[in-house]
């Protein structure tokens, strides 16, 4: 039974917004039914407006439902305290997110001290995700996070997100204000670490590329309709003309490479 | 004259202690009361449009009131609420001094205050505070270990600016019973006494700097998680307040308080009464620069012991009557009614002190006006310049009805201004005080009042209700009693105007006691 339950199943849920004064209400989330089962790597792929950072944001309770039903390893989130719930899910936020006033190995251990982990337990994890996420432990724990490049402040958002031993992590466009090279790398180690460490991920992007590289299964929201979902090859065979320009060019842009660079060149 | 060898440098230096020491514990307790009310209420409110809207809306109002008009506007709202609680309760307090200044100042604080926290806490990224909810923080710990502190600059800056504002408006305290260091300043105009307005605004000022720079440590310290620097800012304010606490620790508690009004020759009465307590054996001390209506409650409630006040104010001010009576008569009734309130009126001093119209002799005598009535024929292109209170006193009400006065225009000065003004012409008419010096001195002459519109102004000594019964007190300052003449309390008042250093309220007083024990042998 276990195996079979999923880790993560968003059922018919639907999410409006107040469109401001004389506005009409936005519809962020349309109806949307979605499985995620333990172990996998789902990646959300959509535009701006698509609603799939809403979606993510339902998720753990940042925002709540209006209808349906979400539930997180088999139990209904909206009778979960949404403060616990949280601590137990793991979340990288766009650019970071990490709090400016403290250092590195501070924004790492913030979620088990506020789960009140004894200090030696807050400073063993804050060095072993500091391994994981491949930064040296003696440069980077004191360090504040102005004094990080992008990327080395994405890893420590990664490690504060794995600190409290979560099954579950959620990643809100994690690598998009990334360098090309720094994003690559980035998201093979990440992709590694989610395999070494069994977790189940819900990644948000608006790269297909990103997606196919790193995802095992993928969904694709626009307007706040989930319009398709399955793997990489399943998705090629949609028949959503938008699905299919959203995979297009990707293949495109490989075409137009192969065809530009000298071949053996890498 | 070197300015820098002025021995009233070191009289300045001798009230030091006490000043500071009252200043920094009336503005930092106030600054605290502002800081436990405003960051509270910025905090609630930092969501909260209305709200928010509301607060800044009213203390942007408390702060277009003038710091003076405020602090006078605690008193009487406080005597009214001592009265209820005593009624209610029967708890008292004293309405005087300390407690209004506090509550006025600590209001005076709110705006910079709420104005920056609430800037601060909006200007903390939304992304940062998703970030707090989203590693699991109630909205408490996110407050605290995320917002607070990552909008501490600019509510220091805040503070700061309270602290400024506090330690700067905590001088105006002097008029409502506050000792502060605003107490050289009111005395340094009052009597002309450069030294001291100076030395008073430069204590005031580099007491501000000082705070200012040490909170500046404590947010230096904060902000870089530097606990040293925090602390030696902590540690510099606590020694401050340590520092000025102590000397007044020390002091004996003197047992006789003596008011004085914001007048030079209020000073020079004062330090006389004060002089000749302690020559009778008894410890007393001065209140100086109270406002006229603040000094005769604060001895009805027993906040001073003794002052010297004018009948005709009494008789106007006090008793709200406009009736002209002869003097003896507005003595006998105020004496009566007095009594009624518990205050003994113990004799009057000797002189009278009263409103007059006065004008240059050669002018006066150029256009054949000697009295009140001969100038209501020339008053249309005439203008005439008195202090703050007597255009709206009934006196000048009783003037103008009784001669048909009516002036071209009126303007207020400051007392010690109005003779020169009236001798360099810039106005035509001053209402001065009988008992000024500066009339004899920049010459110019009373004009008779005729029709006596002007109620009688005797000089007369009261004693608080407590003390009515004090033989000690009393026989203390029989010996002032009918002994002081218009013309010696004319020449003490032109001494205490001066501007040197014979000019200092004590001395004058010492030479117009020398003057009347010389008259008693």
């Amino acid at each position: 039974m276990s195996q079979t339950q999923p880790q993560i199943a968003f059922d018919h849920v639907a999410k409006r917004f107040d469109g401001g004064r004389s506005a009409k209400p936005v519809v962020a989330v349309d109806d949307v039914s979605l499985e995620v089962a333990a172990g996998e790597f789902l990646a959300i792929v959509g535009g701006s407006g698509s609603g799939k950072t809403t979606l993510l944001r339902l998720a753990n309770r940042l925002i709540d439902a209006d209808s349906g039903t979400i539930r997180i390893e088999g139990a209904d989130v909206r009778g979960a305290d949404p403060v616990a719930l949280r601590r137990r899910i793991g979340y990288v936020f766009q650019s970071g997110g990490l709090f400016p006033h403290m250092s590195v190995a501070a924004n790492i251990g913030i979620t088990p001290k506020l789960l009140k982990w004894p200090d030696s337990e807050i400073a063993a994890s804050v060095d072993e995700r500091l391994d994981l996420v491949r930064l040296d432990r003696g440069v980077f724990r004191d360090r504040f996070p102005h004094e990080l490049s992008g990327g080395q402040r994405q890893r420590v958002g990664v490690a504060r997100a794995l600190a409290a031993r979560p099954n579950i992590v959620l990643m809100d466009e994690p690598f998009g204000a990334l360098d090309p090279l720094t994003r690559d790398a980035l998201g093979d180690d990440y992709r590694a670490l989610h395999d070494k460490l069994g977790l189940t991920t819900v990644m948000i992007t608006h790269d297909m590329t990103e997606a196919i590289l790193l995802a095992d299964r993928i969904a694709v929201m626009r307007e706040g309709r989930l319009l398709a979902q399955g793997t990489p090859s399943a998705l090629s065979q949609s028949t959503d003309a938008y699905v299919g320009e959203l995979l297009g060019t990707p293949r495109r842009q490989a075409e137009r490479l192969n065809a530009l660079l000298p071949k053996g060149a890498s | 004259m070197n300015l820098f060898s002025d021995p009233r440098w070191n009289e300045a230096w001798t009230h030091l202690p006490d000043y500071l020491a009252s200043h920094v514990r009336v503005s930092l307790t106030a600054l605290l009361l502002g800081l436990l009310v405003s960051l509270p209420l910025a905090i609630a409110a930092r969501n909260r449009p209305l709200m928010r809207g509301l607060l800044l809306g009213l203390a942007g109002i408390v702060q277009t009131v003038p710091g003076l008009a405020l602090l006078a506007l605690f008193y009487p709202l406080l005597l009214a609420a001592a009265a209820l609680s005593l009624s209610w309760f029967g708890v008292n307090f004293s309405a005087f001094g300390f407690l209004p200044a506090v509550l006025a100042l600590a209001l005076y604080s709110m705006l910079p205050v709420l104005r920056n926290t609430l800037t601060g806490l909006r200007g903390v990224e939304p992304s940062i505070l998703e970030a707090a909810q989203g590693v699991g923080m109630t909205p408490l710990q996110s407050l605290v270990s995320v917002e607070l502190p990552l909008a501490l600059p600019v509510m220091m800056a805040g503070i700061r600016t309270a602290a400024v504002w506090v330690i700067g408006t905590a001088t105006l305290s002097t008029p409502i019973g506050q000792t502060s260091l605003g107490n050289y300043i009111f005395a340094g105009l009052q009597t002309q006494n450069w030294v001291f307005v100076l030395f008073g605004c430069a204590a005031a000022a580099v007491l501000a700097l000082a705070v200012d720079q040490l909170l500046a440590l404590i947010e230096a310290g904060l902000g870089a998680r530097h606990r040293a620097r925090t602390m030696l800012g902590a540690a510099g304010i606590s020694a401050l307040v340590a520092a000025t606490l102590l000397p007044s620790l020390a002091r004996p508690p003197s047992t006789y308080v003596v008011g004085a009004k914001t007048f030079a020759e209020q000073y020079v009465l004062s330090a006389l009464i004060a002089q000749r307590l302690r020559a009778a054996g008894l410890s007393a001390t001065t209140r100086e620069g109270l406002g006229s209506n603040v000094i005769f409650q604060a001895l009805a409630s027993g906040d001073i012991d003794v002052y010297v006040d004018y009948s005709g104010t009494l008789w106007a001010n006090q008793f709200h009557r406009n009736e002209i009576k002869p003097r003896g008569e507005v003595l006998g009734e105020l004496k009566a009614m007095l009594a009624r309130q518990g205050v003994t009126l113990f004799g009057e001093l000797g002189f009278e002190n009263a409103y007059a119209l006065v004008m240059p002799k050669k002018r006066a005598e150029a256009l054949h006006i000697k009295t009140i009535a001969d100038l209501a024929s020339r008053a249309p292109t005439m203008s005439v310049a008195a202090d703050y209170e007597f255009f709206s006193r009934p006196e000048w009400a009783g003037i103008r009805g009784s001669y048909g006065l009516d002036l071209r225009n009126q303007r207020q000065m400051q007392p010690d201004f109005m003779y020169a003004a009236a001798a360099s012409g810039e106005v035509d008419v001053i209402a001065g005080y009988t008992s000024d010096g500066l009339i004899a001195k920049y010459d110019l002459v009373v004009l008779d009042d005729v029709k006596h519109a002007i109620p009688p102004y005797d000089a007369v000594l009261l004693i608080a209700p407590k003390r009515a019964d004090d033989q000690a007190l009393r026989e203390a300052l029989q010996p002032v009693l009918g002994r002081i003449d218009i013309a010696a309390m004319r020449e003490a008042n032109l001494r205490a105007a001066g501007g040197d250093r014979s000019a200092s309220p004590d001395e004058v007083a010492r030479w117009l006691w020398g003057r009347i024990d010389k008259i008693k042998n």
